[in-house]
């Protein structure tokens, strides 16, 4: 173990969450989501694993889809973040939302923010994705309760019904 | 009174709305004022004797609260069947990752230092992490023997069928552990208050498990222990014991603090020190005509309990009980024994033993398909249990059940003849081996034997001010829909609409004790208690006049608010009645194991890549009959979840063991599906109702656990033609195989393997 | 989350000249972080012995993709999806955009940058093999000035690099010279995503009546460095694609290799799939052929 240093002082960082500007007092190392977390309570971002495999702490960062634990915060400064309560504050994932009820995309729900942002931002950048392209663009966001499918449909829903309109 | 058909349609989950717009509560998104962190010091031996504790000089330890053996007011153990399970080492560890010590401050970031500042010197016992290395007893590490628990299940006359037999058929099977991995890791905050006790919030199936466990640990009375519910991110038997540790080191951190502490494990300790999936030996020896028929046999059937017994004897019940799967067997003698070994506790994971012994059955039955000529199909068929037979506790099959028919159905949805044929024409050519394979199986629901008369569950229903009812279970809602199904049953037996149901938090201080949230007992046990308690509703507003025999929701709401202010919130209790036909004998283990048994045929199809020994599930179809099916969507999302994990169980998830610790605890490297491994699983159901379930439904929860594994590891098996019996089954081990395949072709010069079985004459 | 924010300074000088001022002024004391994918799962691990480190996050000198006339300068800053997006890198360096598409999920390719995956320099990362047999060459920059290195070398040994401590990958050279040859390549998870490789292999060929007049093949996770497979190549190169070549080619690929047993599996199997994924990419190229 290395001899300890000196510890290093809070720095600011300034953001906009959701819409709203913030600025904040914060070591720079501290990740993006314990931010969210802790110091916003903006708690509908979840932490699964810590090393970026399971993707429940999934938020758009200046409309990329990004995870959260693997940020730390000072990157984050003068970026626009977007979490599930951004969303749905928004209304702006509501047919995503509404097709993830219909078709029992969520169980346990742990996983369910980090998914929808997933594939919210999937919708944005490919609106009438194929089977295969959910499946490809998701795979980044590990469910245990639903094996897949219901999540994969509640999608591709919001696809064909998008591609009517 | 006019149903609208509740029960049966798709109703939208009653906490789904909170769950996909972020509002969902889980412990980790609860803080409470001047709370602390609390962080768990373990063992990193596997045996041994504690000599020293040192706590490094680099830390200010009097900011610290530290918790210790000596700081148990009651007893020091995890009350559970035994109390063998300490809640902290005391002097001796049995198993790598076992709880030492407890330290709580209110900046988590200065936990994990602190607990690397602890060092712990050892004097190191000899350490055992197999079961063949227990059943040595070259090290007796519990009891007097190693073993936990030993059961016998004997019918008819096993020593006679050797006799008579044309073929004797023996193999042995092993399954290997598997983590719950729910997605949200063990966390629990506790709080204690001089006057009011112990209260705890955490991720958890069973309420009044830790109820029990924290009165015993705290040295207090049931009035003053408290447990809720929070909303709870996958669980599958990994929180149905487990959370009883982890609810007492809070408990004990909060008492000694003053003040309310909260510990979430991170994902590399929630792996590394939390229960697996029993690992299992399965040895069969089965006489069998020439035409197929099972005569008889002996099975052994052992599982490894890791340290402690937790619940080892009761997934020993399960696995022994079900090891005899679907079939009928005039005689047979079933050993099962849970052996001890200085691993982490295994514990409850979905199916519950079942999954274990039920993988070596379908094996098997593949494997005596083979010695006496015939197909998987007709094997199955020529044994199947029909209604009228006995299983092999002697528990008479009432329902008028068909599994041939079943089997039919399945071979038709997965076009299983004509694949067979096609693969078969196609494997000579093609350089990616196909193969298909079926599992035929079944579950029994609820708690086996009389346990479901000694938990003697309870539930209630509340008439509302408002005109709703609510409903007090301590039955959890953990992903798998029971909120939304017993709001479903009440609506539907009280002519309601669904949303007057409501369901109360699970909080020990408001619900009674409906049992455990565990083997697929809700729906089926708890649903038809709360049916009953409905109708206790009705009958108090019947009798006082304010509803007649056939009123509207309307007049029903109305009736409760008068109801309510008149007299003020009243309630309707059932409780628990064994049927007369469940007829159970401890002593010998024979009689009705289970209410109901759910039945299942799947049928997998696989890939086994040349290049890559690799192993892709290309179709999977996923039959079962499981009484009536009370919610399409939900039943369709608990088979597919559970084929998924039995997926995982038989390709993907291996725990790498090193000195009886998890080696690859992390998602990068315990390896799950992703979306973009798999088929699409196509679920079918057949419905048979269930006199003894609320509105003739059967446990579905574990059903589905049982059947992937060995429905593909039979796949593996046809496309490849070599004997595989061990899951997880990895493109390692096939490719091992293959090699010695290889090599011992060239050394017999020719293409014979070797023979599969005695032969009795 | 096992470390300490606390004891941790991170930096973001904003600029290249900035950032490189600043490892001159002290080698070898800041770690620098890009995308994060790698450094901050080590440092949620309480694994990550740096405790200073300066941001190269989106820097736009490394984070840009220049079309020149002979070669693609693709930034060291540039993410998986970046080069993903890049129809020019799709279409003449075909084998890296695969690549990119197999690490990790959408979100990590979303930050992770190709100058992470080299000088992280682990064995496994997907996008090395196509580096090499594409010959890369890398701009190295400092505060001292620019140096090119080819790629081929740029791997010491297990997690070590040439990269002086005052250095930066700046850019990633491809030479445009493989329109002509068919590119082939494969990799071998534990799943189909979100898998750290137990074999890769990236291949280059071109055939003329079945004579193979080049080849060049490279393999992840087989050695301590990426590895170019010469032994094999040399075996390849001038002869004529037959099963009894294709089967040698197997067995020498096989043999070259020097795989170990590891937590994701063993070092035979290894051997053996490298082995067959050679032969697999012959028996392709030869079909390739046939097709035309």
């Amino acid at each position: 173990m290395s001899e300890s240093s000196p510890p290093s002082a809070r720095c600011e960082v300034s953001f906009t969450v959701n819409g709203q500007a913030t600025t904040l007092q914060v070591y720079a190392m501290e990740r993006l989501l314990d931010v969210l977390r802790h110091e916003l309570s903006l708690t509908g971002t979840k932490e699964g694993c810590g090393e970026g495999e399971c993707g429940s702490c999934s938020v758009l960062m200046d409309g990329t889809l990004v995870n959260s634990c693997l940020i730390p915060v000072l990157q984050a400064n003068g970026a626009s973040i977007v979490t599930i309560e951004g969303l749905t504050a928004k209304s702006e994932a509501q047919e995503l939302q509404q097709a993830f009820l219909e078709c029992g995309a969520a169980q346990c729900g742990i996983c369910t923010p980090g998914m929808i942002l997933a594939a919210f931002h999937l919708l944005s950048k490919k609106p009438q994705p194929s089977v295969e392209d959910i499946r490809e663009r998701l795979a980044g966001n590990l469910c245990r309760c639903t094996g897949y499918m219901q999540i994969v449909e509640a999608v591709a829903k919001v696809a064909r019904c998008g591609a009517a309109r | 009174m006019n149903n609208s058909n509740i029960v049966g349609t798709s109703v939208p989950r009653l906490e789904g709305r909170d769950k996909i717009s972020g509002k969902a509560r889980y412990v980790d998104d609860m803080e409470l004022p001047d709370m602390m962190y609390g962080a768990t010091v373990r063992s990193k031996i596997a045996r041994g004797k504690i000599k020293r504790i040192n706590f490094g000089s680099d830390i200010h330890w009097q900011e610290f609260v530290i918790v210790g053996p000596s700081d148990i007011p009651g007893k020091n153990c995890i009350a559970l069947i035994d109390d063998d399970q300490p809640c902290l080492a005391d002097g001796v560890v049995n198993h790598p990752e076992e709880p030492l010590l407890l330290l709580a401050h209110p900046d988590r970031h200065l936990l994990p230092k602190a607990v690397e500042a602890i060092s712990v010197e050892y004097d190191s016992l000899p350490a055992i992490h197999k079961i063949e290395e227990s059943e040595t007893l070259a090290q007796v590490i519990w009891g007097a023997d190693n073993t936990f628990k030993t059961y016998l299940i004997e019918k008819g006359d096993v020593e006679a069928v050797w006799q008579t037999a044309d073929y004797i058929v023996e193999g042995e099977y092993t399954t290997g552990a598997q983590e719950q991995l729910y997605i949200e890791n063990n966390g629990m905050i506790a709080q204690f208050d001089a006057e009011k006790g112990i209260t705890v919030w955490g991720s958890l199936q069973c309420p009044y498990y830790i109820h029990k466990a924290l009165m015993k640990l705290c040295g207090l009375p049931a009035d003053k222990v408290r447990v809720v519910q929070m909303e709870t991110g996958g669980a599958f038997g990994g929180k149905e014991e487990y959370p009883s540790m982890i609810a007492a080191h809070a408990a004990l951190l909060a008492m000694k603090s003053g003040k309310p502490v909260k510990i979430i494990y991170d994902r590399m300790e929630d792996m590394a020190a939390t229960t697996k999936r029993h690992p299992s030996r399965t040895r069969h020896r089965t006489a069998v005509t020439k035409n197929g028929r099972i005569l008889g046999g002996e099975i052994e059937f052992t599982i490894d309990g890791g340290a402690y017994k937790t619940l080892s004897p009761v997934v020993l019940s399960r696995g022994a009980i079900h090891a005899g799967g679907a079939y009928y067997w005039p005689s047979v003698r079933i050993r099962a024994k849970a052996v001890a070994t200085n691993m982490p506790p295994h514990g409850a994971f979905r199916g519950f033993g079942a999954p274990q012994s039920l993988f070596a059955l379908e094996r098997h039955m593949d494997r005596i398909a083979e010695v006496v000529g015939i197909s998987a199909v007709e094997i199955r068929r020529r044994n199947f249990l029909k209604t009228g037979q006995t299983t092999t506790t002697e528990q008479v099959i009432r329902e008028e059940i068909d599994l041939d028919k079943l089997l039919d159905r399945a071979l038709e949805l997965s076009g299983y003849h004509v694949k067979r044929e096609k693969f078969a024409a196609e494997n000579r050519h093609n350089r990616g081996r196909k193969g298909i394979g079926i599992a035929a199986f079944l579950h029994g629901a609820g708690f086996t034997g009389s346990g479901e008369r000694h938990l003697g569950s309870s539930v209630a229903i509340e008439g509302c001010a408002d005109g709703r009812v609510r409903i007090l279970v301590s039955s959890t809602e953990f992903g798998q829909g029971t909120k939304t199904v017993l709001c479903q049953i009440v609506a539907e037996t009280l002519g309601l609409r669904y949303e007057d149901v409501e369901i109360a938090q699970a909080d020990t201080q408001e619900v009674p004790n409906s049992g455990p949230t565990v083997a697929s007992r809700t729906v089926m046990v708890v649903g038809k208690l709360v049916q009953s308690a409905a109708s206790g509703i009705r009958e108090t507003l019947k009798a006082s006049g304010k509803i007649g025999d056939s009123y509207s929701a309307e007049d029903f709401r109305k009736a409760c608010r008068a109801q309510v202010q008149e007299h003020g919130k009243f309630l309707s209790i059932a409780k628990y009645e064994q049927p007369d036909e469940v007829v159970w004998d401890e002593e010998k283990y024979r009689g009705s194991a289970y209410a109901a048994f759910a039945w299942a045929v799947y049928v997998a199809e696989v890939t086994v890549d040349p290049v890559t020994y690799g192993v892709s599930v290309d179709d999977f179809v996923a039959l079962q009959e499981v009484g009536k099916v009370l919610h399409p969507a939900l039943a369709e999302g608990q088979i597919i979840g559970g084929v998924v994990q039995g997926i995982g169980f038989a390709l993907y998830e291996k725990v790498v063991w090193k000195s009886g610790r998890m080696q690859n605890g992390q998602m990068t490297n315990y390896i799950i599906p992703t979306s973009a491994d798999l088929p699409s699983i196509r679920v079918h159901f057949e419905e048979l109702g269930n006199v003894h379930g609320a509105y003739g439904a059967k446990g579905i929860g574990e059903l589905p656990m049982d059947g992937p594994a060995p429905a593909v590891v039979n796949a593996i098996v046809d496309a490849v033609g070599v004997p595989f019996n061990s899951v997880p089954l990895m493109p390692e081990d096939i490719f091992d195989s293959l090699q010695q395949r290889a090599a011992s072709a060239s050394l017999l010069g020719s293409s014979q393997s070797a023979p599969l079985a005695r032969e009795k004459r | 989350m096992r470390a300490q924010p606390a004891e941790y300074e991170l930096v973001v000088p904003g600029s290249l000249p900035a950032v490189l001022a600043l490892l001159a002024e002290s080698p070898g004391q800041w770690l620098p972080i890009a995308g994060g994918t790698d450094v901050m799962v080590q440092y949620s691990a309480g694994n990550l012995p740096a405790r200073k480190l300066v941001s190269i996050w989106n820097l736009p000198e490394l984070r840009r993709i220049d079309n020149l006339a002979d070669e693609i300068q693709i930034g060291a800053g540039c993410t998986y999806t970046d080069i993903r997006e890049s129809e020019v890198i799709h279409r003449e360096f075909a084998l890296l955009s695969t690549a990119a598409g197999w690490t990790g999920g959408i979100a990590n390719q979303n930050r992770g940058t190709i100058g992470g995956n080299i000088v992280n320099g682990s064995p496994a990362a997907d996008s090395l093999p196509a580096l090499l047999v594409y010959e890369a060459e890398l701009l190295l920059v400092s505060k001292r000035g620019e140096r090119r290195v080819p790629y081929s070398s740029f791997h010491t040994d297990y997690r070590k690099t040439q990269l002086a401590a005052d250095e930066l990958i700046r850019t990633i050279c491809l030479k445009k010279r493989f329109s002509e040859y068919y590119a082939h390549t494969r990799k071998v998870g534990a799943r189909n995503a979100q898998a750290i490789s137990k074999v890769c292999l990236a291949a280059l060929g071109r055939l003329s009546n079945r004579v193979i007049e080049d080849v060049v093949l490279a393999m992840a996770s087989v050695a301590a460095v990426p590895l170019r497979l010469r032994k094999t190549e040399l075996l390849l190169r001038g002869k004529r694609i037959d099963r009894p070549l294709t089967n040698l080619a197997r067995t020498t690929a096989a043999a070259e290799v020097q795989p170990i047993d590891d937590i994701r599996s063993t070092a035979r199997y290894r051997a053996a799939v490298a082995g067959n994924l050679v032969a697999e990419f012959l028996e392709q190229l030869r079909a390739n052929e046939k097709a035309k």
